[in-house]
């Protein structure tokens, strides 16, 4: 009973120790938000004010002329969001079913030739080609070079998640799958049907990281996509910076100086990082519970 | 006899086949995309000891004479090459010494905190990062550290100060990176040891009580030494992938500044602007090749070295 009391009052009572704990952990979370709201801050920044005052968190003035300035070539950012969406849902969706399936074939006790395979795919997380033979094959042995494939296809098989998907499909009772072998299930369906409504936890978190993968993926386009049509939205915000970048080494030409007058600089990124990272924010609060999971399954064992 | 029992095996591996061929053909998909992705460059490092041609293709190409020419001219006259080598493993040694150090503290700052909510909020904040391309990345660090209206920049001037020009200055990249290192991953690796710390056992902690130990007690002689297998374990997994650096990170945070390159320029970004400006493949495939045998080395050791720590804690 003392005891008890005792154990009480340790846990109700904030310490020196736990101050600071709350301290720290709260400055740390400060330190991570401050530049999301700076850049929104930011992106209602009129430009002269930037120059003059530099961002901060509260805008002096209030404009959305960078906004405005994005959408008067607002073809190339919807056609940004359509490349993006598209790549991200139909890769999302292609990615889980290869990723899934391939996981199952390996998890099965039964399956031909299985040690073999589960080197095979463990083998491209010890060793890889390099970027440069990638590149090679890519451009010149497979032609996807400027196709809407480039996107897609490169990063839709992982290593990782079919270990991760394997392990989760593996800690499910072999009887299941004995007894639907029985009842004169084909494989396909017992992974349908069994196996794939008993594994949602673990395939919520692997579509949400595989989506976020796609939609933050720039790497890609930078590789393979020349054509502007292809252009997904982080490469465009990419490009818009590298351009600007460019116009300022040159700034001592007076043709330059009056282009780089017109054009909204800083403010305009910040608004087009809004628009690129906003859905990410919007829902992060809804998805967050799936990562956290996602990283303690992961962290157990690829 | 022997035909009998050879009769036997081959109705077995047939009947095998008739019953699981679904299973196979559910794991060609991602057996062919590895095979395009990961298989066919790994048949492609030859052109490391190749003179490529386009138009004669990966294996069509003649061979260097001698077979090691390229590596040659990439250790011998290459000074660049050399730097981005002492570039990753030196900040990479960086981020991994300071990153552990701070993530493990950072978790156990989160298991003192008894207020449930507070405790979401914060940790869910400081894995915010860890979701952000790192494009956006790269502007964040110009909207802070940009000449013109950079925040930092306008603080000091309006304090009377003299602007720092961050992106001409290579000597305070190192810690910028760090920085930026920590800022972006701290929060999702400290998740690890946060799952660590709340499955070490409670009796433990009131054993400890009993004897009168205080909170500090009890973190430095139970949680700390009880947290050492995992520590010792992503170290050593992080080790494994030294030679590896984060190529948008370095890439889009730098603004790939030439400016930077003598202490931000990395064997990722190094073999990409080989790659994309000079388009000499031999010499950087000749890099690549290098860079992935010695992670592969790497990446073995320190798995058999882990494996012994911790068993399931090991990668494979």
């Amino acid at each position: 009973m003392a005891e008890a009391t005792r154990y009480r009052r340790r846990r109700f009572r904030i310490n020196g120790w736990q101050m600071f704990a709350c301290l720290f952990t709260g400055l740390f979370a400060l330190v991570c938000l401050y530049p999301f709201l700076l850049v929104i801050s930011g992106s209602f920044t009129p430009k002269d004010e930037s120059i003059r005052y530099g961002f901060r968190l509260i805008p002096h003035g209030f404009t959305t002329a960078s906004y405005q300035a994005l959408f008067v070539n607002g073809r190339t950012i919807i056609n940004g969001y359509k490349v993006t969406v598209f790549v991200t849902v139909v890769g999302t969706a292609l990615s889980l079913g290869v990723n899934s399936m391939l996981g199952w074939a390996l998890s099965r006790k039964v399956m031909p030739a299985r040690k073999f395979f589960n080197f095979y795919v463990l083998f491209t997380m010890l060793f890889s080609g390099g970027m440069v033979p990638w590149y090679i094959v890519c451009v010149n042995y497979l032609h996807l070079k400027d196709t809407i494939f480039a996107l897609l296809f490169p990063s839709m098989v992982s290593a990782w998640n079919i270990f991760l998907l394997r392990n989760y499909f593996t800690s499910v009772p072999e009887e299941m799958y004995e007894s639907a072998r029985i009842d004169g299930a084909r494989d396909f369906r017992i992974y349908w049907n069994i196996y794939l409504p008993l594994s949602t936890p673990v395939l919520a978190t692997v579509t949400l990281f595989t989506a976020l993968g796609y939609w933050n993926d720039w790497w890609l386009g930078l590789m393979l996509i020349d054509k502007s049509e292809l252009h997904p939205l982080q490469l465009l915000l990419r490009n818009i910076i590298s351009n600007i970048q460019y116009l300022q080494t040159m700034e001592q030409n007076p043709e330059i100086q009056r282009m780089m007058a017109s054009i909204p600089g800083d403010g305009v990124k910040m608004a087009l990082v809004i628009i690129t990272t906003g859905p990410i924010i919007l829902l992060y609060p809804f998805l967050q519970r799936y990562f956290v999971k996602g990283i303690m399954v992961g962290a157990v064992k690829g | 006899m022997l035909a009998h029992t050879k009769g036997k095996t081959k109705s077995r591996l047939v009947r095998t086949f008739s019953e699981h061929w679904q299973m196979l053909i559910m794991a060609l998909p991602g057996v062919a995309l590895m095979f395009m992705f990961s298989y066919m460059p790994m048949f492609g490092t030859v052109i490391a000891f190749k003179r490529y041609k386009v138009k004669q293709g990966i294996f069509g190409s003649a061979w260097m004479k001698p077979l090691f020419r390229n590596f040659e001219i990439l250790f011998r006259k290459n000074s660049q090459a050399i730097v981005a080598i002492r570039n990753t493993l030196f900040l990479n040694f960086l981020f991994i010494v300071v990153g552990v150090a701070f993530a493990v503290f950072l978790a156990l700052m989160f298991n003192e905190i008894n207020n449930r909510l507070y405790k979401r909020v914060t940790q869910s904040l400081s894995f915010l990062p860890y979701f952000i391309s790192t494009v956006v990345v790269g502007i964040f660090a110009t909207s802070l550290m940009g000449y013109e209206s950079g925040t930092i920049n306008s603080v000091i001037s309006s304090l009377g100060g003299e602007k720092i020009n961050f992106y001409a200055r290579p000597g305070m990249w190192p810690v910028i990176m760090l920085i930026v290192n920590i800022w972006k991953g701290a929060g999702y690796s400290s998740v690890v040891y946060l799952a660590a710390i709340t499955g070490i056992d409670a009796s433990y902690y009131e054993a400890a009580r009993i004897d009168g130990a205080t909170r500090r007690d009890e973190i430095r002689y139970i949680t700390l030494p009880l947290l050492l297998p995992t520590i010792i374990v992503m170290t050593l997994l992080a080790i494994g992938k030294i030679m590896n650096a984060d190529f948008g990170l370095f890439y889009n945070v730098t603004a790939d500044n030439p400016n930077l390159y003598p202490t931000t320029d990395v064997l990722d970004t190094y073999i990409y602007r080989t790659l994309r400006q000079t388009g000499d493949m031999g010499i950087s495939s000749a890099v690549g090749l290098f860079q992935s045998t010695c992670s592969l080395i790497l990446v073995l050791v320190s798995n058999a070295v882990a494996r012994r720590i911790d068993e399931n804690s090991a990668l494979f």
